[in-house]
């Protein structure tokens, strides 16, 4: 018996390790740390709630956490009509429907930093050529203002996770029964209807499984912001993400990045604990 | 009938298309990275005049490309190996002691998943730097922190498909627990693994934040290279293009050999 839980433990050693040292200690001691004075070394003083006070004065925080919210909103809709509408597409029987799997998915194994330097150069020189090609206006001076800066964002973000949006949808589509779309088809059910009445509450489970995952990806994006953005005009685009990166780095302010960072970590676990729930609350209703 | 097979014909060359506009942005990116920077300016959407190499070579240069690749390829491949070989053990040991205390450890593993990064980043540096251990064996030991509960979540998960008469099989047969796990069940649990290696090649080879506290220049992984290669750059987009074309050729080989693990090992890993 004694063996056995020697086993058990050893088994289990290097992860507990890991995890300690890596998520635990710097979770727990981050929440300590963020009442005090703490500069990355050491303290002098409790400051209690003092830094969290601070934040709710912190503009620049308080509109980088208001472009996230807008930017997740916009966000979780678009990713998931497209991720959808492409993994219907790509369902059906069609020549080239490995092809366009792949050529979908591709953007999600290179990563946003990249990504985000690519889309760069197309909305700045790409656009305005193209704005002077056809005379449309409004397509010069992007990612210039906040709002081009926005859809710029959003832009990049659909086009890199749909396909990886689609792979769910396929996963849970495949799933279909066969005879269940034969038999709407039987009773005269045009596509719209089989859609509506058929397809979609059977990928149902898909769409929560995808919003929770859009909704947490894009509260935590980072590496597109800074590469496509960098936050500008004026840190009009700066996400919370970023701006607890430049709190803690760049101005120094340890703890009160700590801080900022305790405040995010709950909101996402609030987005995670109520999606759990509602996702609970549908399955008792099936 | 007929129709049916002229609305598919429709939705072949829509789905065509939409791939075709999918795929605009790289093109953008590689014609333009054979242009002059004027060129770039004049004429952003045709074929180059006259082709040269020379921004490549200038861009491999200055992005100092093959150390980039090996950093790159040395973290991502250690890292995996490690997640893997250490997930895969403590998943079996989950798996096969049926206590609370079990059910307890599984949890604060799928727990610690939903800890966003910059809530420890500030105090997870601070620590290894304490330690001396901002480097490329710290950040791979990290690596191993913050991957091992997706990995332990989805082998616990595949364990439960392996009957226990093949632990007991193999102990009768004289092995350890070590031998009875590495002879006997990590070769059954090869699926499983796959999936976990591709879901992580992704993440840790394009990982931008951490290994940039934690690396020094000279351990610099591609993205690093390329962010500070594209500051150099600014505006000088002929250069930035070439760079950005060489980072992404490893991907690209990558997706194209590995292409329907990849996209299995996706699906496998969104589902659960």
């Amino acid at each position: 018996m004694r063996n056995r839980d020697f086993a058990f433990w050893m088994f289990l050693a290097p992860v507990l390790f890991a995890l300690s040292l890596v998520v635990i200690i710097p979770l727990l001691s981050g929440v300590f740390y963020s009442f005090t004075d703490w500069n990355g070394l050491g303290f002098s003083t409790f400051v209690g709630l003092d830094h969290y006070l601070r934040l709710l004065n912190d503009g620049r925080f308080l509109s980088s956490l208001w472009f996230t919210i807008q930017f997740a909103f916009v966000t979780v809709i678009v990713l998931n009509l497209l991720g959808l509408g492409l993994a219907l597409l790509v369902t059906r029987k069609l020549k080239s429907s490995n092809f366009m799997r792949t050529v979908f998915f591709m953007p999600n194994l290179i990563g946003g930093l990249i990504l985000g330097f690519i889309w760069q150069f197309i909305f700045i020189s790409v656009f305005s050529d193209l704005g002077q090609l056809l005379g449309v206006e409004a397509l010069n001076g992007w990612l210039s203002t906040t709002t081009t800066g926005f859809w710029g964002l959003v832009i990049l973000t659909s086009w890199q996770l749909a396909g990886y949006i689609m792979i769910i949808y396929i996963a849970y589509l495949q799933n279909i029964p066969n005879e269940l779309i034969e038999a709407s088809k039987m009773d005269g059910a045009n596509a719209f209807q089989r859609f509506k009445s058929v397809t979609f509450p059977l990928v149902a489970p898909a769409f929560t499984v995808s919003m929770f995952l859009t909704l947490s990806t894009s509260f935590k994006i980072y590496d597109q912001n800074l590469s496509l953005t960098n936050g500008g005009p004026f840190n009009s685009t700066e996400m919370v993400a970023m701006n607890i990166v430049y709190t803690a780095f760049s101005s120094n302010q340890m703890a009160y990045g700590q801080a900022k960072a305790i405040i995010f970590f709950i909101f996402v676990a609030i987005i995670a604990v109520s999606q759990v729930y509602y996702n609970k609350k549908r399955e008792v209703e099936m | 009938m007929k129709g049916e097979k002229k609305r598919l014909y429709l939705l072949e060359i829509f789905g065509l298309i939409l791939a075709l506009i999918w795929l605009s942005p790289f093109y953008l990116m590689i014609v333009n990275a054979f242009k002059t920077n004027r060129e770039i300016f004049q004429d952003v959407l045709g074929l180059p005049s006259e082709a040269t190499m020379e921004n490549f070579v200038q861009a491999y240069h200055d992005l100092q490309f093959l150390g980039a690749l090996f950093n790159s390829t040395l973290i991502t491949t250690i890292s995996i190996a490690v997640i893997i070989f250490f997930s895969a053990m403590a998943g079996y040991a989950l798996s096969r002691n049926k206590s609370k205390l079990s059910n307890v450890i599984l949890l604060v593993f799928v727990a610690a998943m939903l800890i966003p990064f910059q809530a420890v980043m500030i105090t997870l540096t601070s620590l290894f730097g304490s330690v001396n251990m901002l480097n490329m064996g710290g950040l791979i030991f990290m690596y191993l922190g913050f991957g091992s509960s997706l990995a332990i979540f989805l082998y616990h998960g595949a364990m439960q498909g392996i009957p226990r008469s093949m632990d007991e099989a193999a102990i009768i047969d004289g092995a350890n627990k070590f031998q009875t796990f590495w002879y006997i069940i990590f070769p059954l649990l090869k699926p499983i693994s796959v999936t976990v290696a591709i879901l992580n090649v992704i993440w840790i080879w394009n990982d931008f934040l951490l290994p940039s506290l934690v690396l020094s220049s000279s351990e610099a992984t591609i993205p690093l290279q390329m962010f500070s290669f594209f500051g150099e750059y600014t505006r000088q987009w002929h250069l930035a293009l070439a760079g950005l074309t060489i980072a992404i050729i490893p991907v690209i080989i990558f997706y194209m050999i590995a292409q329907k693990q990849i996209i299995d090992g996706v699906s496998e890993g969104a589902v659960k």
